[in-house]
């Protein structure tokens, strides 16, 4: 097969099953838990069929109990394994901050580098499937707040099939933020898979006039945003950045350098959130190339609502993004 | 007393191990006056039987899990007394070069893994230890979790101990009940308070041990680990103790009377193990003094060599936050 490129059609889900599948028969070290990971195939239908391959051993259905399967996988790391955990929504990741902040992120520095936590966390993240306020969440900024942790957000195909093997190579921590409106995501991956980077920005669509820094979720809507905008001949750059932490600086500031302009879309609340991150890095070290002042499109600060045109007013929207563009631009 | 038959070789072990932590914290108390140690100071004085006693079962292989309050147990571990007393003043010379501190200590060569500061927090990390062992095959190993009553109303106890249970791991739970979670007396904060019951319900051998008795702890810790070796899944044992120190050096010791500390040191095991020894004719004061004088130039070496450390150059603040490769185990 060396040597032939394909390209095939496949969804963001299945793209993450091929990369745990790739995992799992690459290294025996490697499990997944998590709850219904096993016999119900994943909440979210990642893990199907990976239990008759792997058996309960390696595809380990746990109980309601996310403090203690996180704390495992800790535990598990440090043991020597190379455990995926599965948190099935950032919203139950709540009932393992402890283990994640407290333990995977400090025992490198805690122990004065005797340990490192070589574990991968996945998790579903982000509204917009009217699941209402405690469904809703998207709280990859608040754990990009903590040293110690790495967090990615896979936006693309490429990223979902690719991210995990070197987030499983990496000594440290990694959590895996899967925007929930992406799974059904169709696109095409050549065959074999390319490899990727396990962090460092990309830049999705280059553009001149003004630079939409997006991640996750929000990346289909950059991109939307961006298509209108061309229409109106304003030439949107989408910056994807992949990892929020590490963030890449570099790139960022490389694209405001260029564009002049910054819009950066986050579907966490805007007080606190990571736009306000990449705004404060653009202020601090970008602020002369600015035309315009930097805009930021994230969520209305509301607990998010069930109904759906209440849901959707509260949601970054590829209408809200290029509207935001437009007045960088002045147009 | 203990109606365990010890060995005189042992015996003179056991109370030499009890001794060292005993001396060590009370250097570590006078090193705190002279502000020389700072943050959190937990100390086990009054609780060594358990941890001495305990450590008696566990061998190199096995893994170690501890709470704040584990001066004691990275002691008897093996962690050296230089290195810990090194921790202790911040030292790049200390176990975790004066990064983690009283309540951090970790040593990966003696499978020491904390030193863990929230309360419940190691439990997970127990489970997850034994996890790796009974997947990767070792069944030979045993890891010890070490957590106060405390933890028995946290969450993460009830979630780790099930998980133990449902997945037959290896996992000995060792509650050392000292009766107060900080200021708050066993009675004040569970409704159940046999704490073997509550374990027990999650079909998990359990059974309550004297921890003022070095000897019945180790006997009942040789035993639990043996039944873990056995593949029988994990075992609690609740070692009933007592604090007689304060909780830390802030706590001003309001919640307890005088008259309830006074009753537990008429058990304190630095007493009565001597007084058992002396009357089984296994201890002499020649014996007893020369444990002591050994002891006293162990934590005066520890605490010279701490004093001659060297603070980490602050241009290293930023090591060890992420690391480049996995430390070979």
């Amino acid at each position: 097969m060396s040597g032939t490129t394909a390209t095939r059609t496949l969804t963001y889900r299945e793209a993450l099953r091929e990369g745990l599948r790739d995992a799992l028969r690459a290294d025996e070290r490697v499990f997944l838990m998590g709850e219904d990971v096993g016999a119900y195939g994943g909440s979210f239908g990642v893990s199907r069929d990976l239990l008759g391959e792997f058996g309960p051993e390696r595809i380990r259905d746990t109980p309601l109990s996310e403090s203690a399967f996180t704390g495992a996988g800790i535990g598990a790391a440090l043991g020597g394994m190379r455990p995926i955990v599965e948190v099935m929504t950032v919203n139950f990741s709540l009932l393992a901050l402890d283990q994640i902040v407290n333990n995977a992120a400090a025992i490198a520095h805690m122990s004065g580098g005797q340990f490192a936590v070589p574990l991968v966390v996945r998790m579903t993240t982000g509204a917009g499937r009217q699941l209402a306020a405690q469904h809703s969440h998207s709280l990859e900024g608040w754990y990009a707040h903590v040293p110690g942790l790495k967090v990615l957000a896979p936006g693309t195909l490429e990223d979902a099939r690719g991210m995990l093997a070197p987030a499983l190579a990496d000594p440290n921590p990694v959590l895996i933020f899967e925007h929930g409106s992406l799974y059904g995501l169709e696109g095409s991956l050549t065959d074999p898979p390319a490899e990727v980077a396990l962090t460092g920005a990309a830049i999705r669509r280059p553009g001149s006039d003004v630079t939409l820094v997006a991640y996750g979720g929000s990346l289909p809507k950059a991109l939307d945003a961006a298509e209108t905008l061309a229409a109106d001949r304003i030439d949107a750059e989408v910056l994807d950045l992949r990892a929020l932490r590490p963030l890449d600086d570099a790139a960022v500031l490389a694209s405001v350098a260029r564009t002049h302009r910054v819009v950066v879309v986050d579907e966490a609340w805007r007080t606190g959130s990571f736009a306000a991150e990449v705004v404060a890095l653009v202020a601090e070290r970008a602020l002369y190339e600015l035309d315009a002042p930097p805009e930021r499109v994230c969520s209305v600060e509301v607990p998010i609502p069930y109904a759906k045109h209440l849901e959707d007013a509260a949601l970054p929207s590829a209408e809200r993004i290029a509207a935001a563009a437009r007045r960088t631009v002045g147009r | 007393m203990s109606a365990v038959a010890v060995e005189r070789e042992h015996a003179l072990h056991l109370l030499r191990e009890m001794t060292r932590i005993r001396r060590f914290e009370e250097a570590c108390v006078q090193l705190y006056s002279a502000t020389k140690i700072r943050g959190f100071l937990h100390l086990y004085i009054g609780e060594e039987a358990v941890g001495v006693g305990a450590m008696q079962a566990l061998g190199p292989e096995d893994a170690v899990v501890a709470t704040y309050r584990e001066h004691g147990h990275a002691l008897v571990r093996g962690v050296p007394a230089r290195a810990l007393m090194a921790e202790m003043l911040g030292r790049v010379e200390g176990c975790c070069r004066g990064r983690g501190g009283s309540m951090h200590i970790f040593d990966a060569a003696r499978r020491f893994y904390g030193g863990n500061a929230i309360v419940g927090g190691g439990l997970p990390l127990a489970v997850g230890l034994a996890l790796a062992d009974k997947l990767a095959g070792r069944h030979e190993r045993v890891t010890a979790c070490f957590f106060g009553e405390g933890a028995m109303a946290e969450g993460e106890f009830h979630e780790s101990i099930n998980l133990a249970a449902l997945w037959q791991l290896p996992v000995l739970f060792l509650c050392e009940n000292n009766r107060y979670a900080m200021g708050t007396a066993l009675e004040r904060s569970e409704s159940e308070t046999d704490l073997s019951l509550k374990a027990a319900s999650y079909e998990v051998p359990a059974w309550p041990v004297d921890g003022m008795d070095v000897l019945a702890v180790e006997q009942a810790v040789r035993r639990a680990a043996a039944m873990v070796r056995g593949g029988e899944g994990p075992v609690f044992l609740e070692l009933r103790t007592y604090r007689f120190r304060a909780h830390s050096m802030y706590d001003p010791d309001l919640y307890r009377s005088k008259e309830e500390i006074a009753r537990w040191r008429e058990r304190d095991p630095l007493t009565t193990f001597p007084e058992l020894l002396r009357s089984q004719e296994l201890l002499d004061d020649a014996a007893l003094s020369g444990i002591e004088d050994e002891v006293a130039a162990e934590v005066a070496d520890a605490i010279a060599f701490a004093d001659a450390g060297t603070p980490e150059p602050v241009e290293e603040l930023e090591w060890f936050v992420t690391m480049d490769e996995v430390p070979a185990a």
